[in-house]
């Protein structure tokens, strides 16, 4: 249990098989993610991403293998990490402050409490000024960061995004790719991403799993060593395209 | 063009009626049927204003029973669907009776409430009940059943207990059904009340209805029915405006 803390891995997947009715979807999944690490899901769609961040959220059981949090086991259990979709999923009833608060309440946090608590982060998100509206009156990219806010309220540290920016037009999720950035730089937390574009994963990645089609297994591990802060520009450069060349060479053959 | 299309809206609606109603009158002047057949709308009116404070004890005793039936079916109806929501043996048991008590005729079982609970007004209480609480009933199961399971799992995967499900998204996500029932419901309990009357009682729209019936006044019963459209419109209304009240979220044209 203390040897996983001391290498600061805050997240151990080890072994993940499950299958659903002789369809097996996910076959020996092992991964770690280190404190304030951003590691990325790089897959085809339909390969099993999903079912991955299932057991990881403790939503569904795995068949075989275990998920250690901070080195305890967890394969199973829900309430530890934060999980955000593809849908912001805000609640249509509540304004952007309570559906901010919720995780807070639902811990059994007072509403007021919670309010009080969740106030200090909207300027952070760049939501200043929002927090009495309802989610209708909002942008799609604007609810995303409502979204991720409230993800962030639930679990600081272990943070788990499922194509968060999938639903979005090509500006506004690459502007939101850089927000996300510039929160990471605030806010220290650890994030697993999936996504099935390229590009946003080297972007915003220390280190990116390619995964195979179904039944979905580790292709490969890369660590990204662009360097940090990460600009748009970057995309651009020599090394990028280095690296870009290479995962595409691995997931076409 | 917003508010020109909100005018065009009322009035085009408004205008037919007024058209009917002008043909109505029309025939009715012309002599193409007796008056004592069909009365024309002037004299249903002018009836109507002479009659109003004649039968405000019988709207007043309608109004009191259709509302508390209403009342009743509401409650009735959340402890119903929320345990056939929880429980699916219960559902399983109760949703094809429930069916079934529709298909029986009320004009059936309106006079067997009378032989057992006599003439007052609990058998027609009872009537606007079985009328009432179907709709609702229906609707919010409806509404509980359709909420998006990835709003479910969200809230499962922070830690939510059932009843936090409930509260915070199975509730409110049922709102807009469960105030579709709440409307039709409306307009059935003052119906609901006037069959339960007319059936067998003592006083009431639907008692007053079949005295005037029985003399051949039909200017009178035209104008007890105008009283019973207009009161179950109110009721739709009143419905409609606490739906829009307690449902801030769905204003979305008000942006």
């Amino acid at each position: 249990m203390n040897s996983c803390q001391k290498n600061n891995e805050k997240l151990l997947v080890k072994n993940l098989r499950k299958s659903f009715e002789n369809l097996l979807v996910v076959d020996n999944i092992s991964l770690t993610l280190k404190e304030n690490e951003f590691v990325t899901l790089l897959g085809p769609s339909g390969c099993g991403k999903s079912t991955i961040f299932n057991i990881i959220a403790g939503l569904l059981n795995p068949d075989k293998g275990n998920v250690y949090i901070d080195g305890e086991n967890y394969t199973g259990k829900t309430g530890r990490v934060s999980y955000m979709y593809q849908k912001d999923l805000l609640l249509p009833w509540k304004r952007i402050i309570d559906n901010v608060a919720l995780p807070l309440v639902i811990k059994g946090e007072s509403k007021r409490k919670a309010r009080e608590k969740v106030k200090k982060y909207f300027e952070v998100f760049g939501l200043e000024g929002f927090e009495y509206k309802y989610p209708f009156q909002l942008s799609g990219g604007m609810r995303q960061r409502a979204a991720l806010m409230r993800t962030y309220m639930f679990s600081k540290d272990v943070i788990l995004l499922d194509e968060p920016f999938g639903g979005l037009d090509a500006i506004t999720k690459s502007k939101m790719q850089k927000w996300l950035l510039d929160v990471l730089n605030k806010l220290k937390a650890s994030i697993l991403f999936i996504t099935h574009d390229i590009e946003e994963a080297i972007f915003l990645s220390d280190k990116i799993y390619i995964l195979s089609d179904r039944p979905a297994s580790i292709k490969e591990e890369i660590i990204i060593n662009l360097p940090k802060p990460r600009d748009r520009e970057i995309t651009t450069s020599e090394e990028f395209n280095e690296i870009k060349r290479h995962i595409l060479n691995i997931m076409n053959n | 063009m917003k508010k020109f299309i909100n005018i065009e809206n009322k009035t085009i609606p408004i205008a037919f009626l007024f058209l009917l109603i002008a043909i109505w009158q029309i025939i009715v002047d012309a002599g193409l049927v007796a008056k004592y057949i069909l009365p024309s709308p002037k004299d249903v009116f002018f009836t109507f204003i002479d009659i109003l404070p004649m039968i405000k004890g019988h709207v007043l005793v309608t109004l009191y029973e259709a509302l508390l039936g209403f009342f009743i079916s509401i409650v009735f109806a959340l402890i119903l669907s929320v345990l056939m929501d929880n429980i699916s043996i219960v559902k399983k048991a109760l949703y094809p009776l429930i069916v079934i008590s529709q298909t029986v005729p009320i004009i059936a079982l309106a006079p067997l409430f009378v032989i057992w609970f006599g003439f007052g007004r609990l058998p027609k209480i009872i009537v606007v009940v079985l009328v009432c609480f179907f709709p609702i009933v229906v609707s919010l199961l409806d509404g509980l059943e359709s909420v998006d399971r990835d709003m479910l799992n969200l809230i499962r995967s922070m830690g939510g207990n059932k009843f936090q499900i409930f509260r915070f998204i199975k509730f409110p996500a049922s709102m807009v059904s469960f105030f579709s029932g709440l409307r039709i419901a409306a307009t059935y309990s003052i119906m609901g009340a006037v069959i339960g009357e007319w059936l067998g009682g003592s006083e009431g729209l639907g008692v007053y209805m079949l005295r005037v019936k029985h003399s051949y006044a039909l200017d009178k019963m035209f104008a007890a029915i105008l009283v019973i459209v207009i009161l179950s419109m109110t009721l739709f209304r009143i419905v409609a405006l606490v739906e829009y009240l307690v449902m801030p979220w769905t204003r979305e044209m008000d942006k």
